[in-house]
């Protein structure tokens, strides 16, 4: 069943709708488990499309499997997904930092408002995210430190290679995260892939972690494909690179792979005098997990993330 | 005046990037004044050019007090400034949420740990700031949560009114709340307007600083007595918003006495062109707020009004 969540008439004769989709037994008892999965809070985010598509398909095709509630919640943010900007267009605000929200608040912080109303109450919400456009990111899972002992369980049967405890932006106050878990509905981020673009691999690698964490909860009794165990990173087990010039970035290395300390990484060329600027090498041995995609770099820009901890060889 | 280089960095395609201080006086870090943060500040980078020009008079008098620096850092952004972006140009990022910053990070976040390195110690920090909303405001200080206690130091600015601030999910990451959280007395100072430069209140901002620097013992200047400031908590202004979608057709501005069912806007089809709605004051008091796009969304907040207060 498909519900409008926010309904905000827009300037000129449009509406701005955000919807959900609501997937439940034919017949309830009202003491279902219930699941949100929120994507699309960042207009320039796409994977999370394809995993809401992937997870509703499934679920119909064995919907007599489904014994509790999933509301799927595609498009957070559908005027930045329509104008492809990260940011709510008009405002020029990112969605993901006005949560929880204020219902009498200007339209962005009304929608905040509403979406968590509709959600409050679930058993847990995954908040779907694909990185943004500089960086690529491996399928992981961002948890706050303090929703540890809580989460963690969940995290760790998500299907993605690492469990990031990190206070990232993705989980400080104003995220949806943040604003859900204070509310009681145990929330995780996940993060897979690069803005601007769908890597379909990784979509389905985390729909089979949506189902196999649906299965754990209780609301499907259909078969789940075996899960891969995560490392599990803390922050000191994750090293970052950043450029300490500016040009041209060209890597030595791919995405995801394993590198040795000292391994070259890349190198930041200066496009005008035709000279090398930096050469960065791996600061330790360990998985590239999130790596440079846009090539121009300037002064302190990330280049990799490395996680330099146990990974379970 | 000496011009200084407080955060410097390469850029691929443009050069240089260095972020200027101005400095006046020596000795005791008195207090330090920052711009433009981000790329559609013009009235803000227009205040601190003013000021500047004010002080270097003032400090080829002999008017600035032996032993008490005055640092002004008119924008850390310009080169969102010069290509029409509102933050940063290589990945949006919003300086005033990168604080306290990272000397290690992406730029904006090595620029906030620059800055706010250089601005530890002085006395008394002020902010030139903006509102995420478009729209007009009286002119005020607004103080932090963090900041609260600082009330009747803020009164010496003379600003018709002091905004005691309710905390909000982004407050850790700005400026004014990192420095006040370093000791320094912050203080954000809001002219009305932002994109467009209202030169009437850049001259009252300005004279604002003026008065209290002359007040707080920094300067030598003999300046209007300024208001006494009124204290409003932002948690009591009153919203009102529209109840139709279309064009909004202001009977009001800010800083005016209205009545309780004074007409305060029309909105208007925006295709047939006739009257939709009708916003009405809900009580007596002034507006405090308007909003200043040539439309409204439905419920959208159009005004902030500060409930049974009269001129």
């Amino acid at each position: 069943m498909i519900d409008t969540v926010v309904s905000v008439e827009m300037l000129v004769e449009e509406v701005l709708r955000i919807k959900k989709n609501r997937l439940a037994p034919d017949e309830c008892t009202g003491t279902e488990k219930r699941l949100c999965l929120a994507s699309g809070s960042h207009g320039d985010e796409l994977s999370g499309q394809y995993i809401c598509y992937q997870v509703i398909r499934r679920i119909k095709e064995e919907f007599h499997n489904l014994t509790g509630i999933v509301d799927v919640y595609p498009a957070m943010n559908p005027l930045g997904l329509d104008a492809q900007t990260r940011d709510f267009p008009l405002l020029d605000v990112d969605m993901n930092t006005v949560f929880p929200g204020d219902d009498d608040g200007a339209i962005l912080e009304h929608a905040a408002s509403r979406i968590i109303k509709d959600m409050a109450g679930a058993d847990i919400c995954l908040d779907i995210h694909s990185s943004n456009s500089l960086i690529r990111e491996i399928p992981q899972v961002r948890l706050n430190d303090d929703v540890i002992e809580s989460v963690m369980p969940y995290a760790k049967i998500m299907n993605t290679e690492l469990v990031w405890i990190h206070p990232s932006t993705s989980v400080r106050p104003g995220s949806l995260a943040y604003a859900l878990n204070t509310i009681g509905v145990k929330t995780m981020v996940i993060e897979a892939g690069v803005a601007l673009r769908i890597d379909y691999d990784y979509c389905e690698q985390i729909v089979d972690g949506i189902f196999s964490l649906m299965k754990q909860m209780g609301i499907w009794a259909g078969e789940v494909k075996p899960v891969r165990q995560p490392m599990i990173a803390t922050d000191g087990d994750v090293w970052f690179v950043n450029a300490e010039s500016s040009g041209l970035f060209v890597p030595n290395i791919k995405h995801s792979m394993k590198v040795k300390k000292g391994e070259k990484i890349g190198t930041i060329v200066d496009v005008i005098t035709g000279s090398v600027e930096e050469r960065i090498y791996a600061p330790c041995d360990g998985l590239v997990f999130t790596f440079r995609e846009y090539p121009v770099i300037e002064e302190g820009a990330l280049i990799a993330r490395i996680f330099g901890g146990d990974l379970h060889e | 005046m000496n011009k200084e280089i407080i955060f410097n960095m390469s850029t691929a395609f443009r050069g240089e990037y260095a972020i200027l201080g101005y400095r006046f006086g020596h000795g005791e870090k008195a207090a330090c004044i920052i711009g433009a943060m981000r790329g559609n500040e013009f009235q803000q980078l227009y205040m601190c050019s003013q000021l500047i020009a004010k002080l270097e008079q003032l400090e080829a008098k002999g008017a600035i007090v032996a032993n008490k620096e005055i640092l002004i850092v008119p924008s850390l952004n310009y080169n969102s400034m010069n290509v029409g972006k509102k933050f940063w140009v290589a990945d949006n990022m919003d300086i005033n949420r990168s604080f306290p910053g990272n000397p290690e990070g992406p730029a904006t976040s090595r620029i906030a740990a620059a800055i706010l390195e250089r601005v530890k110690g002085y006395s008394y920090g002020i902010q030139f700031a903006s509102f995420y909303m478009g729209g007009e405001f009286i002119p005020h200080i607004r103080l932090t949560e963090e900041g609260a206690h600082n009330v009747s130091m803020a009164s010496l600015f003379g600003m018709p009114y002091i905004l005691a601030a309710s905390e909000r999910a982004f407050d850790a990451t700005t400026l004014a709340y990192n420095w006040q959280k370093q000791g320094t007395s912050a203080f954000s100072v809001y002219t009305g307007a932002t994109e467009r430069i209202d030169e009437e209140r850049a001259r009252q901002g300005v004279a604002a600083i003026l008065r209290f620097l002359t007040r707080m013992g920094i300067i030598r200047y003999n300046c209007h007595g300024g208001y006494i400031s009124s204290v409003v908590e932002e948690d009591d202004l009153l919203s009102i918003r529209a109840d139709m979608p279309g064009f909004f057709r202001k009977k009001v501005s800010t800083n005016t006495e209205v009545a309780r069912g004074q007409l305060l806007a029309e909105i208007v089809d925006s295709f047939r062109g006739d009257v939709i709605s009708r916003m009405v004051a809900p009580t007596d008091g002034i507006i405090f707020y308007q909003q200043v796009q040539p439309m409204v969304f439905q419920n959208s907040v159009a005004f902030k009004m500060i409930k049974r207060i009269h001129e």
